[in-house]
């Protein structure tokens, strides 16, 4: 009778079986869905008539079925078109119109005493970027102005929390609701969006 | 003298199976995690285009997505080379976008009816136009909670 060969140990099965379960779970991604948030506005009944704002105070930006970008500052009675390569300007003329300018200054828009809670008296803008598209427009670049806009609010959030409370606002949204809700207040996410237009054609 | 091994006659010893149902658990779970409840099979291209202002979508069960893009290659013969809606697994036009939201509205438990987020997943070469038709359509439906699904580009520089 010849020796039989000895059993495979399978003791290590096990191990070899979670070494695999944890090398995927640690390389596979799960697909996260992340976007930009917005809210629309409500519906409203076609007799009513929009409350008139002061030219001074909106801040346009209209985009054509060419992908070209204008802007219109009416404080600054300035309007101009913006090449390709003058896009990264957006954030930034934004980020100036936004800014609340007290005293008064008639290039900037109106602001208003407002009462916030950690902050106390705040002079808070009144401006309003009113964003405009054509139905030719690409949806590319609608979201790169949409994220420009998102970022020239969150970069002013980020400058006043960190005068008020010593951190960036994402930090503080986690650290203190009340606190980032006082931010949000000084500093609202004022975009309007205006009904489509077809300027430009197609 | 060296042992010689009989010719034939050995059987090869069984395999010892007694761990195979630990590696069936091990797939399972690994499917189980990796996979997520009913995934819609796109039948619209979409490449999303990419932004670094994002936000995450905590809370999956309150979003519905809308995609919009040109049908896929296989499709394309069919259904032309336009832009195209598609809810759930088929194409749809924007007039059945109110019966969409008010169906998976419908689903939500009473306390997150108004929570309720539309995810929009938008081919970054689609046309504004078919975006602003669903947007006001979602006005009229109220669901006014919207979501422009992008990637995450971290550290863009815009220029």
């Amino acid at each position: 009778m010849a020796r039989e060969t000895p059993e495979v140990s399978a003791g290590s099965m096990a191990d070899v079986a979670f070494l695999l379960l944890i090398f995927f779970l640690v390389t596979t991604t799960m697909a996260v869905d992340s976007g930009i948030m917005r809210k629309l506005p409500p519906p409203v009944p076609e007799d009513i008539v929009a409350p008139p704002v002061k030219t001074r105070n909106v801040f346009q930006v209209l985009i054509n079925s060419a992908d070209a970008i204008m802007i219109s500052d009416k404080a600054a009675q300035s309007a101009s078109a913006m090449r390709e390569s003058s896009k990264k300007d957006l954030r930034r003329m934004v980020k100036d119109f936004l800014t609340p300018h007290f005293p008064d200054n008639v290039k900037f828009p109106e602001t208003k005493e407002i009462d916030i809670d950690f902050i106390g008296s705040y002079h808070r803008t009144k401006g309003i970027v009113s964003l405009q598209n054509d139905r030719g427009t690409s949806y590319d670049i609608y979201i790169f102005v949409q994220n420009e806009l998102a970022a020239a609010v969150r970069e002013l959030r980020d400058e006043l929390s960190n005068e008020y409370f010593g951190m960036d606002f994402n930090a503080l949204l986690k650290a203190d609701e009340l606190k980032a809700k006082a931010i949000q207040k000084a500093v609202p996410m004022a975009i309007s969006e205006a009904e489509p237009a077809n300027f430009g054609g197609q | 003298m060296g042992k010689f091994r009989k010719e034939g006659g050995k059987k090869s010893p069984a395999i010892n199976t007694s761990s195979l149902p630990d590696i069936i658990f091990m797939l399972l779970f690994f499917f189980m995690v990796s996979t997520t409840m009913r995934e819609v099979s796109l039948v619209v291209r979409i490449k999303s285009p990419e932004a670094s202002e994002v936000q995450k979508l905590e809370d999956k069960s309150l979003v519905s997505n809308i995609y919009i893009g040109k049908p896929t290659k296989a499709l394309a013969a069919k259904m032309g080379t336009d832009d195209r809606i598609q809810l759930n697994d088929a194409f749809a036009e924007v007039n059945q976008i109110r019966e969409f939201v008010s169906l998976t509205r419908e689903k939500l438990p009473d306390y997150n009816k108004s929570r309720q987020i539309i995810s929009l997943k938008v081919d970054a070469t689609a046309k504004m136009g078919i975006v602003t038709d669903v947007k006001q359509e979602l006005r009229k439906s109220n669901a006014l909670k919207i979501n422009y699904s992008t990637r995450k580009a971290p550290g863009v520089v815009v220029d």
